[in-house]
């Protein structure tokens, strides 16, 4: 193998797979990226054995062949090339060893054979659909927050992407949960899209996803089966194990019956929790929210830091409600709101609470309340 | 060289020829170079558990006394007398018996001895509100800036401390007296019962040089080995190390090594400190090894740590289980949990694998367990949306912790669901 890119290309083709490598690995070849060189195009893939990504980049190719080196050492000299740098790599010299030249430098790193590059096998993957990046990308904001990392309910441990019927429309939902609260948020279901199993995406493949969704702005096209989902980009293709597991039954988690709603404007409340959450606990982060006809009072207390509240005028017409939650859960939720207003739809001070953006049905957050 | 009268607390600049103090008469006398400048004590009741049972029943006054659960437990306490037939506490009971036979064997009463500890820890802390006691019976004591207040220095006020101790309540103490924690804690132990012994910073250095490595707190058994691999056996072969080279074989703990051999240790007395851990252990009448009964025993006392930790407010994020085989083997295992929680069936079902793994038919003397990682309570059992309520089970717990509260501790206890 031997070819010639520029660095520019390579950075970004490397920028898209190193990340997946992990820093620490039992198996040597695991922290290696493969290089397949081919036809003009130059291949790189990137493994953790759950999560695969392929980055495509052209190059000047002068022999085909293929070769790994390590991810990271490789990326690092490549981002500390000068800029507009032209990039050798060669295989041809000493066995198990690939040579770098830009300019002046030269780099010798150690090489593992190809062969026994642990690529993802293939495998039917019957789904198939396409979604604009805005929309992957909204279906992730809105729900990753909320993904679980706790180890036990490894099941929760991903967004749960499924279709499923809303008010007798076909939709795409994205759900996510750590059952302290709940995203959910859905688009009418692609074409493609029926039929498709319930599938647990993992955080990790989440997170990858998401940074190649910033760099698109075109459309993705994903197929699945019930252990595989695969991303296509124009540059780059994600495949990811799913979550072996069965996401609980969210809906009966949601409430259908809260009937004393309030209504905020989201921006001054969100900055009103943030101010009035400086007193509450590192640890607990507790606000309480007092309720009253067209007020809303925000309080913390901390044995060790004071009191603080905030008043604000909102929208409620109910009876008055004390109710308590978790101050970064309350962030979380109205950082994801786009609209000016916020509609919390409550029950009582002990039962999940629903928040929605008042203009935008799309996306549903529940909440569990805490004791104040 | 200042001299302090034990009894009267009158100070001198020498020594009383007649052996007697000039104003009380008492021969009771602590003499040291440093006597006026060291401010931080340790405290620690002289047999404690002994101690209260003899001044309870003045007949047992010179016999041996052993306090301590039944055939199969340990010393817990004894006194003076036994300890004269070789018996020392924590020593497993029938040995014990078997060095002093005719020694008085007293069931602990540990709400009396509570009761007792609390007032010693209250006249503690009529003299500085710097206490920070390591358990019922032993406390350090930071006396810094307190000279003016009780009109002399620590060494006096200390004298005086022990001494209304001993008129008030029944009972002896000693003092260790030196410039930090570690050395007070050394000190207290070299000159009981009644004892008032004083590490300057004069003698720190020669004075430990000579004392095994085990002195120094946190280097227990296996420690203790791995130094005497290593050629260290006594406190003094450790000052030929740099802080570097300790830290760097011992770990975290080298830095330790490093600073106590030298009579360094910059922990400062804190009052209140919170616990750290929560825990409850028994020993069986009679060895056991199978898992099923093992477990039935370790409901219980999940329960009791669990209710112990909602009478404390905190939450545990981590439980630890505690086995000792026959041949006095101790093993311990611990897991974090999923979050933390106050509740003892999480904590008991939580230890269950650790014991599964370990009741391999081995024989057992004694089964603990305890909550590790203690958080605030706001942090425990929150509120989840998929699991059944925890707070109907919360509720439970707290009415049964009433009802014990009122009328007794273990009457009402949950059974395994």
């Amino acid at each position: 193998m031997k070819l010639t890119i520029e660095r520019a290309a390579l950075l970004r083709a490397l920028g898209h797979v190193q990340s997946v490598v992990e820093r620490r690995n039992t198996i040597p070849i695991l922290s290696n990226v493969m290089l397949r060189a081919e036809g003009g195009k130059l291949s790189l893939s990137a493994t953790d054995m759950d999560l695969e990504i392929v980055a495509g980049v052209a190059a000047q190719v002068g022999s085909d062949g293929s070769t790994t080196a390590p991810a990271h050492t490789l990326y690092d000299i490549v981002r500390k090339l000068r800029d507009g740098a032209q990039i050798e790599l060669d295989v041809s010299g000493e066995k198990g060893s690939m040579t770098l030249r830009s300019g002046r430098s030269t780099f010798t790193l150690a090489c593992l054979p190809p062969e026994d590059y642990p690529l993802m096998a293939g495998g039917e993957l019957p789904h198939n659909f396409t979604l604009s990046a805005g929309d992957l990308k909204r279906l992730i904001d809105r729900t990753r927050f909320a993904i679980s990392t706790e180890e036990t309910r490894y099941y929760l441990n991903g967004i749960y992407l499924h279709a499923a019927q809303s008010n007798d429309v076909a939709m795409l939902r994205a759900v996510a949960t750590d059952g302290h609260r709940l995203a959910r948020m859905e688009i009418p279901l692609p074409e493609g899209a029926e039929g498709m199993p319930g599938v647990i995406v993992p955080r990790k493949t989440v997170m990858e996803l998401r940074k190649l969704i910033d760099e698109t702005d075109g459309e993705v096209s994903i197929a699945l089966s019930d252990t595989k989902i695969r991303f296509h980009f124009d540059e780059a293709v994600l495949t990811s194990k799913l979550i072996d597991g069965t996401f609980p039954d969210y809906d009966r988690v949601i409430p259908a019956n809260n009937d004393k709603v309030l209504e905020v404007e989201c921006k001054l409340f969100a900055e009103a929790v943030d101010r009035v959450s400086t007193i509450s606990t590192e640890k607990s982060r507790a606000v309480k929210l007092t309720v009253e006809r067209g007020s809303l009072t925000l309080s913390a207390t901390s044995p060790e830091n004071g009191t603080a509240t905030e008043e604000l005028e909102v929208s409620y017409s109910s009876t008055p409600l004390e109710i308590g939650f978790n101050s970064r859960y309350l962030l979380d939720i109205a950082e994801q709101i786009e609209g000016e207003g916020a509609k919390f739809s409550m029950a009582d001070a002990a039962s999940p609470t629903i928040v929605r953006d008042s203009a935008d049905s799309s996306a549903l957050y529940v909440l569990m309340p805490m004791r104040v | 060289m200042t001299t302090l009268c034990r009894d009267c607390g009158v100070l001198t600049e020498t020594p009383p020829v007649d052996r007697r103090c000039a104003s009380c008469g008492s021969p009771r006398f602590k003499s040291h170079a440093e006597l006026e400048a060291l401010t931080l004590a340790h405290i620690d009741c002289d047999a404690f558990y002994a101690t209260v049972e003899k001044r309870d029943n003045p007949a047992l006054l010179n016999r041996p006394v052993i306090v301590g659960g039944g055939h199969r437990g340990v010393v817990a306490a004894c006194c003076y007398v036994a300890r004269l037939s070789g018996v020392r506490s924590a020593m497993p009971m029938f040995k014990a018996l078997k060095a002093c036979p005719d020694a008085v064997v007293i069931k602990p009463d540990m709400a009396k001895y509570r009761t007792v500890g609390r007032q010693v820890r209250q006249l503690m802390l009529e003299t500085t509100p710097l206490v920070e006691p390591l358990s019922i019976d032993e406390a350090f004591l930071d006396l810094s800036g307190t000279e003016k207040l009780h009109q002399g220095p620590a060494a006096r006020t200390l004298s005086l401390l022990v001494k209304r101790i001993e008129q008030q309540l029944g009972i002896t103490a000693s003092i260790g007296l030196s410039y930090n924690k570690f050395l007070a804690k050394v000190a207290s132990d070299l000159d009981k019962p009644r004892g008032f012994a004083v590490i300057g910073r004069g003698e720190a250095v020669q004075f430990l040089s000579p004392k095994p490595v085990s002195l120094i707190w946190g280097v227990g058994a296996a420690l203790q080995q791995r130094l005497a691999r290593d050629g260290i056996s006594v406190i003094g072969q450790l000052l030929d190390y740099t802080e570097r080279d300790l830290s760097a074989r011992y770990g975290a703990i080298g830095r330790r090594l490093y600073r106590f051999a030298r009579g360094e240790d910059d922990r400062t007395v804190t009052p209140d400190a919170p616990a750290k851990s929560i825990s409850a252990e028994t020993t069986f009448n009679t060895d056991i090894s199978d898992a099923g009964e093992l477990a039935r025993i370790l409901h219980p006392l999940s329960e009791r740590v669990a209710e112990r930790l909602r009478n404390a407010g905190r939450g545990a994020s981590g439980v630890a289980l505690k086995l000792k085989t026959a041949d006095f083997q101790t093993i311990n295992r611990s897991r974090q949990l999923a979050k933390p929680t106050q509740a003892g069936e999480i904590l008991y079902r939580a230890a269950l694998p650790l014991l599964e793994v370990e009741a391999d038919g081995r024989e057992f003397r004694l089964i603990g367990i305890g909550a590790e990682g203690l958080v605030d309570q706001s942090q425990a059992d929150l509120p989840d949306l998929f699991e059944a309520a925890p707070s109907r089970d919360a509720r439970l717990d707290r009415a049964l912790d009433a009802v014990r509260d009122r009328l007794g501790a273990g009457l009402v206890q949950r059974g395994p669901k």
